[in-house]
This record gives C-alpha cells, sequence and structure tokens, in this order.
C-alpha cells in the first residue's frame, strides 16, 4: 500500500532527517514506529502524506507516487488519509461537529464548505465517527470545553469522517495521561481491525507499540535499523535488541508495565 | 571564612545610554524653542481662557453640539468599518505564513507601512482638496487610516496562530480557502474584532479633530467658535465631546477584553 523507495529527506538548514529509506507496508498493517526523539519519526510520517516534501526517492500510495503530486492530486491523496497528533490539533474554538465535518472539506466544492454546506449524509457521517469514538454527546460543545482524551477522540473522529483508507498518527498520546492512552490507543487499534485502516502511528512507549501493533520499526538517526512483525518477536532477546534503535539495551524496570 | 569577591557590575554602557537620552531630551527642546518660563509666564493667560471655557459654559449652546457629534461617531463608524472590511482580506495576503509567497507578502507590507505613516489628518486634508469640504472626506481618510492599523494588526495576528491547526487541515487535503476559514480564521477573528473595536476607539478621537481641516464632524463647529472667540461654546463642545470619547473608550475597552 505503501512504498518508500530510496527516500532521502534534508531540511533547508542541513539536518539530515532521513537517509535513503526503504520501507513497504501492506494493507491493514499497524505499524509502530519508535526511536529517540529527532531520529526521523516525524518525517518519515509525514513524507506519506508530503506534509514534507522529499529531498530525493518516492513515496507511493497505492500505486500513485505521492511525491511528484501535485494541487487537487495531492489532496485527492491527503483525503483517503486521516493523520491524528501529539497536539491534537483540532480547531479550538469551533464546536466539534464543525471539527469532524472539516474532514469532508475535501470532497465537496470550496463554495459550498466556505459557506459551511455540508449534505445531511455528511452529517450523519459525523455522527457516526463521534459514536466511533463515544463523544457524539459533546456534538454541540466547544472543542475548547474537552479534556485532552476528548479532543484526541474528537481529531480521531474528524480523520475517521474522511473515509480512510490509512491512518497516521504522529505521537498520539504523549500528552496523555496513561489511562486515556489507553483509551485513545484502543480505539486505533478498533479501527484498524474493525475497518481494515491500515494505521502507522510514532511511539514513544515500547509497550504501547507491543500491544498494539502488528509490527515495529525502528528508527536511529535517519535510518531504519529495526522491522519486525510482532508475531515474530522473541521476547527473550527483544529487549536487548532495541539497543539498535535506542543506542543502548531497555531494561525491564523501564517498561510501563502489566508484561 | 574567606570573603567572596565578585567582579563589579558594569555599568559603562547602561550609563552611556542614560547620557545620550538626557542629552537627545535637552538638544530637541533648545531646538524647538522651549522655554519653561515662557510656560510659567503666560500662566494666567491660560488660566483666564480656562475661566472664559468653563466658568461657566454655554450651556445653552449644548443642543447644537449634538448633531455635528453625531456625524462624527457616523463618520468613525463608516470609516472603521470600510477600513477594516478590507483589511482582513489584504491582510491575509500580507501574512508571510498563509501564501507563502514573499513575492506577494512583502509587496503588500510595504503598501500598509506607506498608508500607516500617513496620519488622518494629512489624509483628510488631501481628501477636503480632492472631493471638497465635508464628512465623505473624512470617512475615506478614517477608512484609510483604518485600513492600514487594523491591516497589519491582523496580519501578525495570523503568523502567530498555532500552526498545528493548519498543518491538521493540510493533511486531511484541504485547500487554502478550506485552510483559511476552518483553520486560520477561528483563531483570528476574536482578535480582528478586538482591533476593529480599537480602530473604533481611535477614530471617534481622530474624527473629533478631522473637522479642523474641514472634513466635517464636531471638530468644523469647534474651529469655527474658537474663530469667533466663544470660548463658553467651546467649553461645551469640549466637556460634551470629552464625554462620549470617555463613554466609548470605556465600553469598547471592556468588551474587547472579554473578546480575547
Amino acid at each position: 500500500m505503501i512504498e518508500f523507495t530510496g527516500v532521502s529527506k534534508v531540511y533547508p538548514n542541513g539536518t539530515k532527517a532521513l537517509n535513503n529509506i526503504n520501507l513497504t507496508i501492506k494493507e491493514g498493517e499497524f505499524v509502530a514506529i519508535i526511536g529517540l526523539s529527532g531520529a526521523g519519526k516525524s518525517t518519515l510520517l509525514r513524507l506519506i502524506n508530503q506534509l514534507i516534501p522529499a529531498t530525493s526517492g518516492t513515496v507511493s500510495f497505492d500505486g500513485t507516487e505521492v511525491t511528484k503530486a501535485k494541487g487537487k492530486e495531492l489532496r485527492n491523496i491527503r483525503r483517503q488519509i486521516g493523520m491524528i497528533f501529539q497536539g491534537f490539533n483540532i480547531v479550538k474554538r469551533a464546536s466539534v461537529l464543525t471539527n469532524v465535518l472539516s474532514g469532508r472539506v475535501a470532497y465537496h466544492p470550496t463554495w459550498k464548505t466556505i459557506l459551511g454546506l455540508f449534505p445531511e449524509e455528511d452529517k450523519q457521517i459525523a455522527y457516526r465517527a463521534l459514536q466511533r469514538v463515544d463523544i457524539l454527546e459533546k456534538v454541540h460543545s466547544r472543542a475548547s470545553d474537552l479534556s485532552g482524551g476528548q479532543q484526541q477522540r474528537v481529531a480521531i473522529a474528524r480523520a475517521l469522517a474522511q473515509e480512510p483508507r490509512l491512518m497516521l498518527a504522529d505521537e498520539p498520546v504523549a500528552s496523555l495521561d496513561p489511562i486515556t492512552t489507553i483509551q485513545v490507543m484502543d480505539y486505533l487499534k478498533k479501527i484498524n481491525k474493525e475497518d481494515g485502516i491500515t494505521t502507522i502511528a510514532n511511539l514513544h512507549h515500547v509497550d504501547l507499540a507491543l500491544n498494539y501493533a502488528t509490527r515495529v520499526v525502528g528508527v536511529k538517526e535517519g535510518h531504519i535499523v529495526y522491522d519486525v512483525k510482532i508475531k515474530d518477536i522473541d521476547k527473550k532477546t527483544f529487549l536487548a535488541d532495541l539497543e539498535k534503535v535506542y543506542g543502548r539495551a531497555i531494561h525491564h524496570d523501564e517498561m510501563l508495565g502489566d508484561e | 571564612m574567606d570573603k567572596i569577591i565578585v567582579p563589579r557590575p558594569n555599568h559603562l554602557k547602561r550609563n552611556i545610554v542614560i547620557l545620550a537620552v538626557v542629552a537627545l531630551i535637552l538638544g530637541s527642546a533648545i531646538f524647538a524653542g522651549f522655554n519653561p518660563v515662557t510656560v510659567i509666564r503666560n500662566f494666567s493667560k491660560g488660566r483666564r481662557l480656562l475661566g472664559r471655557m468653563f466658568l461657566p459654559p454655554d450651556w445653552s449652546y449644548a443642543p447644537k453640539v449634538i448633531p455635528p457629534l453625531i456625524e462624527t461617531l457616523r463618520m468613525a463608524i463608516v470609516g472603521t468599518f470600510w477600513g477594516a472590511l478590507i483589511a482582513l482580506p489584504v491582510a491575509v495576503l500580507a501574512a508571510s505564513n498563509f501564501l507563502n509567497n514573499p513575492w506577494i507578502s512583502k509587496p503588500v507590507r510595504l503598501i500598509l507601512n506607506i498608508f500607516r505613516t500617513i496620519p488622518a489628518m494629512v489624509l483628510a486634508s488631501l481628501f477636503v482638496a480632492v472631493f471638497g469640504i465635508g464628512p465623505f472626506s473624512g470617512v475615506i481618510a478614517l477608512s484609510i487610516f483604518t485600513f492600514g492599523l487594523i491591516s497589519k494588526l491582523t496580519y501578525e495576528s495570523i503568523e502567530s496562530i498555532d500552526f498545528g491547526q493548519v498543518e491538521a487541515l493540510m493533511s486531511l487535503g484541504a485547500n487554502k480557502l478550506n485552510i483559511l476559514r476552518y483553520a486560520i480564521m477561528p483563531q483570528i477573528l476574536p482578535q480582528f474584532m478586538s482591533y476593529t473595536l480599537y480602530g473604533f476607539e481611535v477614530n471617534v478621537r481622530s474624527a473629533a479633530v478631522l473637522g479642523y481641516v474641514g472634513a466635517g464632524g464636531i471638530g468644523q463647529t469647534f474651529e469655527h467658535n474658537l474663530a469667533w472667540r466663544n470660548f463658553d461654546r467651546v467649553g461645551v463642545i469640549i466637556v460634551i465631546s470629552f464625554l462620549v470619547v470617555l463613554v466609548i473608550d470605556f465600553v469598547s475597552s471592556n468588551i474587547r477584553k472579554r473578546l480575547v
């Protein structure tokens, strides 16, 4: 579904974020990307929907080269790709409904969306998306009145309203407390399983990667240094293997807990 | 115990700045011919004038002050309205983070800077020469002045928005206009309204003096009475204008506090 071929990214200030990345992600996978801060995880994710343009190499989505796409074509690719963020990035001064409906803007002529004219079926899509993440009762609340966990659920609902084929999650739980973290991860997993939406999530916690993903990809200094399917993981050597990703082995007492 | 010795702070730079500022103020005063003795010597003249204005003001003249005062407010309202209306789209063009095109934002800013440096009074006297004496010239002057003021403040607001919301809209396939509508406007609208109210406050005060160059409003009445040395009537104009400006400032700044 997604194919990175020899992708590199050098930022204008000279930082080499990614170096010759080759990576294939198949339909339905739940990929967790792990690595230290600054390893290139966020860049990797943003190359898929071209929020960041690649310096060289190609990224393709369903056989279409996103790295070449521009304008309308790029927007049509993007509307199939939901994205959620560490900072939630919902529009705080708008209602929950407006936020979720904004996930539909790429499906309609601009003059209609500017006037806020969404068809009834879009509203139904929005309500259903809110129901999926159990927050339908907040539909008319102002987004800024919600807690962090609720805001992230609205962000998931907005992405769901896109009826996406792929979900990108950039540190989706990094600003949430442990309990809300589990909730949000559960929703992402549920959506991945029930709707078959391919999911790629940058995660700081190795435990979360183990519990939720079907595959773990480790990034270090712009290179992919680790790539294993969860079912193939040898629990005995796993923690030691993480040395490749983090530069040193991870100890049991550094995990979040439970298994 | 040993005494701890730290190096003395270096005040040289600070002292030079203080000296330079004092020299600048004194130099300017001498150059402008300002002399405190003149102020004191003319004190009694001033007191006599104040007496003729306010002891007592000619209250019977008050009803005649109201119509030009309403005209002044109308000028301020219409001027603020047009200025703000044009300022919003232009601010969007001037913001460097929206179109991401310095070939547009830089020239637009340059034009805005030029507009903003011309005082409303100067604009008004120019327009009086073009459109003739009357409130129309004043309204045009105020519109342009407000436009310069509000567009500057607004584009700075646009540049300081939370860009994450823009990124989210980009990620779901929104085009520029949708990004403007769903990510930028919700963030800057309260500030824009606040700037517009502030522009209105400023405009009420400017509109009150614009009449001096013939651009309509209470200033024209003021100038007329001053020329005829009707100081007791000038006193009434000052008192009433002062009260009106005070009330508008109070109400408007309270609304602004609630907006942001």
